[in-house]
């Protein structure tokens, strides 16, 4: 980790309700690269994720103190843009969701909404994202169907395209396979890999198998604290705390 | 053994009678005002406003009760939407972390909703009387309004809620502000929008009690928002309360053309709803 970090979490407690979910949290997610953030259910391995664009806001009854800095601005400064922040990150969830219009407008939405209305420049945006996550020939003659008629797997590519016609600078996935049958996951799994040239990546994912098989870095979180961050394979094959080895082993999910 | 299949059939039967009792009435009901209404129904029923001595007997139609009732109705439906929609919105995607908020205006919405209609008619007369309106089509569109406001929020409410919270959180991330955010979910549940433009123009038409002392009556049709407007509930119950039996007749074709309105605007929004789901998955 030579290069400046994208992402960096100082101090960072969040608490929703009386429950303490992340507890002072430190990291530096690297810039251009893979990070997993692996972990049991109810870690806080997602809230962590949402706190980097900052959906975790809307969470009822949530506090959140401490910095995130992306790019080297606190996205909880009082004075920071939310709109902005959340423009810089594309977030892939758990299942497809897309919009409720045409493939088309679905990846022209996000442009659309920060001031892009010239036909020419969108037709060009939606063909190249759609190209990016290997779509283009699967929907080009139908762009004006409705996006829901798209298989689960092309729906999530969708989404993935969505995403990067705002021009983020990060991705944010939520165990973005896990509806996926095995061809569209490993298709997924390709295209965080060969995006990771232009973007950082920030996966959320229970599967150890992937987070092996896409990451550069891992991080292990569990009740709320990172327990262990490192390269995948040092993480995954020698980790250095004993909680982390349980759990890579298998002996607590 | 022989008791869970005897009660398995017990049961059966109950529902079986339950379901006949529904469909016998429905079909009872629309009979009878068919069997009743359909000899004096005639062109000039709907092409006519009331003569003179319509009441005793005499030629005219019931045109100005139709167009009144669908101006108020129309009226009231579109003002309700214009105040539920954006109630709806802030309820839903405003107010999320002051639960106590939104849960108390819900209730409040809920309480509404029960209030007899008459209530709101009386209410309206109040309004009325204190910035010195006379009975108008006006006053009446204002009553109806108030009384389907409720309707029109719980539906709305109820829809907004079957939207998953991801395709928000997808607005979102892609940088959209609140209100863009609304937007996205306003295109997700248009086919609810129609169910509740439906549910609140069904109630509208219908409702006697809050056009009683609101809208008046006339044998005209209203041509502006102050004058007087007659309402098809309202023309079904002077005719059936007369003695005359060509005009209870009348009572009972009006009553018809009350029901078939109904029913179109019912499979019209069918219609709609199909056209509009298309995003649906």
């Amino acid at each position: 980790m030579t290069k400046t970090p994208h992402i960096s979490v100082q101090h960072l407690n969040v608490h929703i309700g009386n429950q303490h979910i992340l507890n002072d949290i430190n990291i530096n997610i690297p810039d251009k690269k893979v990070t997993s953030i692996i972990g049991p259910s109810g870690c806080g391995k997602t809230t962590l994720l949402r706190s980097f664009n900052r959906l975790l806001d809307n969470t009822p009854g949530v506090s959140i103190t401490g910095k995130v800095l992306v790019d080297g601005e606190d996205i909880y400064d009082p004075k920071a843009e939310v709109t902005h922040i959340r423009k810089k990150m594309g977030l892939l969830s758990q299942r497809p969701y897309p919009l409720p219009m045409s493939i088309y407008d679905n990846v022209a939405y996000g442009p659309r909404i920060h001031g892009i209305r010239k036909k020419q420049e969108l037709d060009q945006l939606v063909e190249e994202q759609l190209k990016a996550t290997g779509l283009w020939n699967e929907v080009k003659d139908r762009l004006n169907a409705s996006a829901t008629r798209l298989s689960i797997g092309q729906q999530q590519r969708l989404c993935l395209a969505r995403g990067l016609a705002v021009s983020p600078e990060i991705i944010l996935g939520d165990e973005s396979t896990s509806a996926l049958d095995p061809v569209s996951t490993s298709i997924i799994e390709d295209l965080f890999i060969s995006l990771k040239e232009k973007y950082s990546i920030v996966l959320v994912t229970h599967i150890l198998r992937q987070a092996r098989r896409v990451s550069d870095y891992i991080v292990f979180v569990y009740g709320g604290k990172i327990i262990e961050f490192g390269p995948t394979e040092d993480v995954l094959l020698n980790p250095k705390e004993e909680l982390t080895r349980e759990y890579v082993k298998g002996y607590i999910s | 053994m022989r008791r869970r299949k005897a009660e398995e059939l017990f049961f059966k039967i109950l529902m079986l009678i339950a379901a006949i009792i529904v469909c016998g009435s429905f079909f009872l009901i629309v009979g009878t005002i068919f069997a009743k209404g359909l000899p004096y129904m005639n062109l000039d029923m709907l092409t006519k406003t009331p003569g003179g001595g319509f009441y005793i007997g005499k030629e005219g139609g019931i045109l100005n009760a139709i167009i009144g009732s669908l101006y108020v109705a129309g009226g009231a439906t579109i003002l309700g939407l214009l105040i539920s929609i954006p109630v709806a919105i802030f309820i839903n995607m405003y107010m999320n972390g002051k639960k106590f908020l939104s849960d108390s205006l819900r209730v409040a919405f809920d309480v509404l909703f029960g209030i007899p209609s008459i209530v709101y008619g009386a209410f309206g007369f109040l309004i009325m009387v204190y910035f010195g309106f006379r009975a108008s089509l006006l006053g009446g569109i204002i009553a109806v309004t108030l009384l389907v406001i409720p309707i029109l929020v719980r539906t709305l409410d109820e829809v907004i809620g079957t939207v998953p919270l991801e395709l928000r959180d997808a607005a979102l991330s892609l940088g959209a502000t609140r209100w863009e955010m609304a937007k996205v979910v306003l295109r997700q549940i248009r086919p609810g929008i129609f169910t509740a433009i439906l549910l609140s123009f069904g109630r509208a038409i219908g409702d006697v009690a809050s056009v009683l002392f609101t809208a008046g009556f006339s044998d005209n049709i209203p041509t502006s928002l102050h004058e007087p407007a007659a309402t098809l509930p309202l023309a079904i119950f002077f005719q059936l309360s007369s003695p005359v039996e060509e005009v209870q007749g009348r009572g009972y074709a009006s009553a018809l053309i009350l029901t078939i309105i109904v029913l179109v605007i019912t499979v019209l929004s069918e219609i709609l709803i199909k056209k509009f789901s298309k995003h649906k998955s």
